[in-house]
């Protein structure tokens, strides 16, 4: 298994410290972890384990459970697609379909180059702009399938950029 | 600092005058409000402010007029909105580029800019005010009090507003007269179970405990729903004092919010609300100079439907995966960390100030019999004004989607309008003059739930609409039991089969069997309700799904192994631009050319074809159809 680095540990550590004083803080640690450190692997799941004295199988289970938690890094992109009802009967199967289509990947997978995470959402609670899809929490909304090209030209350019 | 009552009134005083003065413009000023909720802020409510705020500073009336953002106004489809005071001008879908222009003709001109309004779609008249369009006449805000209204991240506009006022009565009264009182007010669990709350805390009051607490139930997972949401972005603090009264009423002194992650901007509101309260000290020790003490904190979902699921949502509380607990003990006698706890979803707990303040008969004044006050729906799917409504109980289905709702848009013809999200069902055109409660729905084989309501048209496939809902349940099955686990992916199988053309007549039978077994047999709501949707398509639906079966075909050329795309060789003129958009190569020139054309039509090679539907958007001449 890969050692965390240095940077890594600590600021982990620091996560797991934030939330000492509560009852049951794993939750909001492992939230915390996803949010900061991007996702929440084996090896870190073990660094958990040792500073809060959860067991690891107990973590893991967690960890696997809830779709938010991720043992894989993302994209820097993460394209969610509501696939909510609302969205759905307007033709959201069709928008995360391009997605795929141009991406050349499958929901919840992320492209080779790092950039595009796919993920099928379940409802976002935008269904007045149906279909929506949210991009890194941006909500895009009544996405029609021509836009989707643009959509992701326009966020290549700015990765380019940056 | 407000530490007795005798500070909260003063304070109300105060900032209900100064609120009243903004809206009828006693204060000389003008306000401008833009809708704030999420789907106004995706189409740019944020840079509209800031353009606006920009604008008044370069023409030099920054001091004549002030900017604000507010909570949800619930007509999405129209938004965003930006709201003039005190001369109540609505102006709709409001665009960066436009703002110019409102600020030189109407606030400095005084001038109202017609192009912005709303048009009457039965009259064609241009509407300035809000009371006035007909998307707002027939409802009825109480669960909804102040969004749209007030700032959500300024306590002082929601005390002025009234907030506290409820949870200011109830100290006066016994625990039991709080109880009392709300029972009689009639009102239900406004998530979907539609157990009296009332009764719920009776049980949490009676247990003897050292520590109680409640819950508020913000892990609205239910696709189609966004009342919850909207409510905790337009106005955060009438759930805490909902939650407040709740914890007073039955004794506990902690609660806790359990929001779902996938709604960052009511976490941050109400985020920014506690804080505020607790700044003013109306939370924590001796509340209004009382010896109440109250204080609440806030844990985030990560993405389990389940864990709208009360006892699964405590677990999820407690760290753990989110898997529904036995029941009983219920939580009102055994809870989060084993203590008595009352998890209550936050459309119910914002009714609670509304009935402390304004009395139980005024809540119980509109309603039917057994179902008191009034209903958020989430309208959506396909209907012209697609919304956030609130509505007295007892209105009918036929006034929601066609007066508020505005009808089917397109000129299509309305086929069914789905409630209760995936533990719900469809209801037929026939049914629409039946009024919505939480008990007759139920009757008629559909349910009220937490107020999803998807209005579907002739163009939506209701097996397919059935296959939507099972795939979703069992993604979303916590695992814990059999039926639900497995049946579910069985149900899943036969209707994707079905969709895809090799279903047989005896895939119904077998529907019909697990769909009893899964419900029998499951621990939790999610998996007893999880056949709902598939039962009621079959019932009202039946001949879709043998169209799907028997003549391998899709009605509403939805499913795609069931259709094709067909050019009609008579209108199509031959200019060969669906061909240049083919992805999958399929379309080719023919020979034939039709009678007054000049070039040959183009024709689709069905075994090539992937259904993309690129060369339906792309021809202008209505060639090209579903068949």
């Amino acid at each position: 298994m890969a050692k965390l680095q240095e940077a890594a540990v600590a600021q982990i550590t620091e996560i797991c410290q934030r939330h000492k004083n509560d009852k049951t803080p794993l939750m909001m640690i492992l939230s915390d972890i996803q949010n900061e450190y991007g996702y929440i692997p084996l090896e870190v799941q073990e660094l958990v384990s040792k500073e809060t004295g959860i067991s690891v199988a107990e973590i893991y289970g967690v960890v696997t459970f809830y779709s938010f938690f991720s043992l894989t890094p993302k994209g820097k992109y993460v394209v969610g697609c509501c696939l909510g009802t609302a969205c759905y009967v307007k033709g959201a199967q069709n928008v995360i379909d391009k997605f795929q289509e141009l991406l050349g990947i499958k929901p919840g997978e992320t492209t080779e180059d790092g950039l595009f995470t796919l993920d099928a959402l379940r409802c976002i609670g935008a269904c007045g702009i149906a279909p929506a899809v949210s991009i890194n929490g941006r909500v895009y909304p009544k996405v029609k399938v021509d836009q989707v090209p643009e959509i992701i030209k326009e966020l290549k350019e700015e990765a380019a950029k940056a | 600092m407000i530490s007795t009552v005798n500070d909260l009134n003063e304070r109300f005083e105060a900032l209900s005058k100064s609120l009243d003065d903004k809206i009828k413009g006693a204060d000389g000023l003008r306000h401008i409000v833009l809708c704030g909720g999420t789907g106004c802020l995706s189409a740019h409510s944020t840079e509209i402010m800031e353009r606006f705020k920009e604008l008044l500073k370069e023409k030099g009336i920054e001091n004549k007029a002030t900017v604000n953002q507010v909570g949800c106004f619930g007509f999405c489809s129209q938004g965003p909105f930006v709201k003039i005071y005190p001369e109540d001008t609505l102006y709709k879908m409001v665009k960066i580029e436009d703002v110019d222009e409102i600020v030189e003709k109407d606030l400095i001109g005084g001038e109202i800019v017609d192009r912005l309004l709303y048009i009457d779609p039965k009259t064609s008249e241009k509407v300035t005010k809000q009371e006035d369009i007909l998307f707002y006449k027939k409802q009825r805000r109480v669960a909804l009090n102040g969004c749209g209204v007030i700032n959500p991240e300024d306590i002082n506009e929601a005390i002025g507003m009234g907030a506290f006022q409820g949870i200011k009565r109830a100290l006066t009264m016994s625990q039991q007269e709080v109880i009392d009182e709300v029972l009689a007010s009639g009102l239900r669990g406004r998530g979907g179970g539609g157990f009296p709350t009332g009764r719920k805390w009776q049980f949490a009051l009676n247990v003897e405990a050292d520590q109680k607490y409640v819950v508020c139930n913000g892990d609205e997972g239910d696709p189609g729903a966004f009342m919850d949401r909207s409510i905790l972005e337009g106005n955060p603090l009438g759930v805490i004092e909902g939650m407040m009264i709740a914890g007073y009423a039955f004794g506990a002194s902690e609660g806790y919010f359990y929001v779902r992650a996938e709604y960052p901007i009511a976490v941050k509101r109400l985020k920014i609300a506690i804080e505020q309260a607790r700044a003013e000290g109306l939370l924590g020790k001796n509340i209004l100079g009382t010896d109440f003490s109250f204080d609440c904190q806030i844990r985030l979902g990560a993405g389990a439907f389940v864990c709208g699921e009360e006892t699964a949502l405590l677990n999820s509380i407690e760290g753990k995966r989110g898997m529904p607990r036995p029941r009983p003990p219920f939580p009102a006698v055994k809870g989060l960390w084993g203590k008595p706890t009352c998890v209550n979803n936050v459309e119910t707990l914002a009714c609670v100030p509304y009935i402390l303040r304004e009395g139980a008969d005024k809540f119980a004044s509109v309603g039917t019999e057994k179902s008191k006050g009034t209903k958020v729906f989430a309208l959506g799917g396909k209907v012209n004004n697609v919304g956030l409504v609130e509505v007295p109980m007892g209105t009918t289905l036929r006034e929601l989607i066609y007066d508020i709702g505005g009808g089917i848009p397109d000129g299509k013809k309305f086929k069914a309008i789905q409630t209760g999200g995936p533990s719900g069902g469809c209801l037929t055109e026939e049914y629409l003059d039946e009024p919505i409660d939480f008990d007759n729905l139920v009757a008629k084989g559909s349910m009220m739930g937490s107020g999803g309501a998807i209005v579907m048209d002739e163009d939506n496939c209701m097996v397919d609409v059935a296959k939507f809902y099972m795939e979703f349940i069992c993604d979303e099955s916590c695992g814990k039991c059999t039926p639900c686990r497995i049946g579910t992916k069985r149900m899943l199988e036969i209707l994707t089969r079905i969709t895809e053309g090799k279903g047989t007549m005896k895939d119904l039978e077998e529907l019909e069997e697990l769909s009893q077994t899964i419900k029998a047999n499951s621990l939790c709501a999610l998996g007893q309700t999880a056949s709902n949707p598939v039962n009621s398509t079959l019932a009202h639906f039946r001949d879709e799904y043998i169209a799907h079966i028997v003549d391998k075909k899709c009605p509403a050329h939805v499913c795609k192994n069931l259709m094709q795309y067909k050019i009609d060789a008579e209108k199509c003129i031959g200019c060969g631009m669906c061909a240049k958009g083919c992805p999958a190569s399929c379309i080719t020139r023919t020979e034939y050319v039709a009678p007054g054309h000049k070039l040959a039509s183009m024709a689709i090679d069905a075994d090539k074809c992937v259904k993309c539907g690129a060369c339906i958007s792309t021809c202008k001449f209505n060639a090209i159809s579903k068949v």
